[in-house]
């Protein structure tokens, strides 16, 4: 129970800690990455005693924007749904935030005689889980544009649920191919499954056995993730905000942070299932195995830490890749949006899952 | 599944279905139907019926109620129906609940006594032993489904486009 307790906790704080400073580095690299693409400043105004943090903005979007958003008046329209329109951006994060448990980020920890698992919750149903989790995260943006009494919120609202629903079948689809080739729906033993060599030099990731699946599933999840191009349910010029334009205070934080939350799960997931996860090349539970034949070994817990760092930095760097097509490509129009996912998306996944059966089988039927 | 369990589940469960047609507002029932089966799934959850409880959240709560909701969102429904359209309905609601109700005992009465049962075998509502039930005994009735499911997907079809 105690060994329950420990690492339930640790790894509780662990998962939240991670989020939420990579929600907060994505909402800062988004402001100044994102104005150094387009060549203008960006957030310089804000500082500390004039010379912190050296003008890269990064106190008007980690301390001054957050400040703001939480002390703001917390304003509810008249003629909205009151319980509605306060359950929303919860119904919204919640299923958000609780999607990373099932992700893993290292192998196993043993520490004082004890293995522990570095995933927070071992599921045999994990990608089940993930997608169903996913496929919750509509309802808050729904109730959101209904709630809120007004066009503009209802007809993003009906955007996104439309939006979300059409992507989710694409996205489902595409990691059934990946669910083929690794044969178990458990996130950590498909990480594990990537561990291996083949011919002994290249590392068995995902993306070397489903190149298709790796694109379907980004786009399936920046759209999932409602950010630009997929961004029609918030489209500014269109609808004003779109489903939160009646939101203020923290309660738009909030609808701000689980598109954030998204496109970092989207990531978590990317990595997980085509990158290897927190697969090192060369690195086995005991250290470094190299094909050349070197062995460095490393303690257990020198491995774990390795591991997780490479987790994070893939994950960052999955997430500073979507920024990047973000503030690259222009915004869908609607029928394109209706169009990439039902006749592009949805038959090239289709194609996928049959091609690597039939690879599958014929495969076994060699050996 | 023990007593305390299974009573802290079906109390609230049984308000949240009960809610979905005494609730006057069609937005708020189908919340409530939503809420029903999430617990629905947590049940399957405590009966080990991990997949069945996966399947119920991502079918049902995040896809079929999301088109509920939305439709109900897009014809803006009233949330008083006119006196003449409620009384065929409530004659017809009324026999259909009763027949069910009946079918519910016709059932209970052929239920197995639970006490006296074997526990359930290792991997017992794992994807892989539920796959591999669905791909040999019940192989002919999955099949039979799809091809139900993809009639029902061109009759959708033919009725939304009336020229193809």
């Amino acid at each position: 129970m105690i060994d329950f307790t420990i690492s339930f906790i640790l790894t509780f704080m662990v998962l939240f800690m991670a989020l939420n400073i990579s929600a907060l580095f994505s909402a800062w690299v988004d402001r100044k990455a994102s104005a150094l693409m387009q060549d203008r400043i960006g957030a310089n105004r804000a500082s500390i005693f004039g010379f912190l943090p050296f003008n890269l903005g990064l106190t008007n979007s980690m301390l001054c924007d957050p400040i703001k958003l939480f002390t703001k008046e917390d304003f509810v329209p008249p003629g909205a749904d009151k319980l509605l329109h306060t359950l929303a951006p919860i119904i919204a994060f919640v299923p958000a935030l609780i999607t990373f448990v099932a992700i893993p980020f290292g192998d196993v920890l043993s520490i004082g005689g004890r293995e522990i698992n570095l995933q927070a919750a071992n599921l045999n149903v994990g990608l089940l889980y993930i997608l169903a989790m996913v496929s919750l995260g509509v309802y808050g943006v729904v109730l959101a544009g209904w709630a809120s009494n007004n066009r503009w919120a209802l007809l993003g609202g009906i955007r996104a649920s439309a939006q979300m629903v059409s992507y989710e079948i694409a996205m489902g689809l595409s990691l059934i191919g990946t669910v083929l080739t690794f044969g178990s729906l458990d996130l950590q033993e498909i990480a594990r499954a990537q561990g291996h060599l083949i011919g002994g030099w290249i590392p068995a990731w995902g993306i070397i056995y489903q190149p298709v699946a790796f694109f379907i599933f980004m786009a399936a999840g920046m759209a999932e993730s409602k950010r630009i191009p997929f961004d029609l349910p918030e489209a500014e010029s269109e609808l004003i905000q779109g489903y939160f334009t009646e939101y203020s205070g923290s309660k738009q934080a909030m609808f701000m942070v689980v598109d954030l939350i998204e496109s970092v799960i989207v990531s978590g997931l990317v990595t997980t299932l085509f990158f290897g996860g927190w697969q090192i090349p060369f690195l086995a539970r005991d250290g470094f195995h190299f094909p050349w034949g070197g062995i460095v070994a490393l303690p257990s817990l020198i491995v774990a830490l390795l591991q997780v760092g490479s987790f994070t930095i893939k994950v960052l760097f999955f997430t500073f890749l979507q920024l990047m097509i973000r503030w690259t490509v222009p915004r869908f129009r609607y029928d394109q949006l209706m169009n990439l996912g039902w006749k592009g998306l949805l038959p090239l996944s289709l194609v996928n899952v049959m091609v690597t059966a039939l690879v599958i089988l014929l495969v076994q039927s060699a050996k | 599944m023990d007593h305390v369990t299974f009573f802290s589940l079906a109390l609230p469960l049984i308000v949240v279905a009960a809610m979905v047609i005494l609730h006057p507002n069609p937005v708020y029932s189908a919340l409530f139907l939503v809420l029903t089966l999430f617990l629905l799934a947590v049940y399957f959850l405590f009966l080990d019926a991990h997949m069945v409880a996966a399947l119920q959240i991502i079918v049902y709560a995040g896809a079929i109620m999301v088109l509920f909701l939305f439709v109900i969102m897009l014809l803006n429904v009233q949330s008083n129906p006119q006196e003449h359209q409620r009384k065929g309905l409530r004659t017809a609601a009324t026999i259909g609940g009763a027949l069910l109700v009946a079918e519910l005992f016709l059932l209970l009465r052929r239920a197995p006594n639970g006490a006296g049962q074997s526990p359930l075998p290792e991997g017992y509502g794992t994807v892989v032993a539920m796959s591999e039930r669905l791909f040999t005994d019940f192989l002919l009735p999955f099949e039979v489904t799809s091809v139900l499911l993809l009639v029902a997907v061109v009759g959708a079809v033919v009725l939304a486009k009336r020229h193809i």
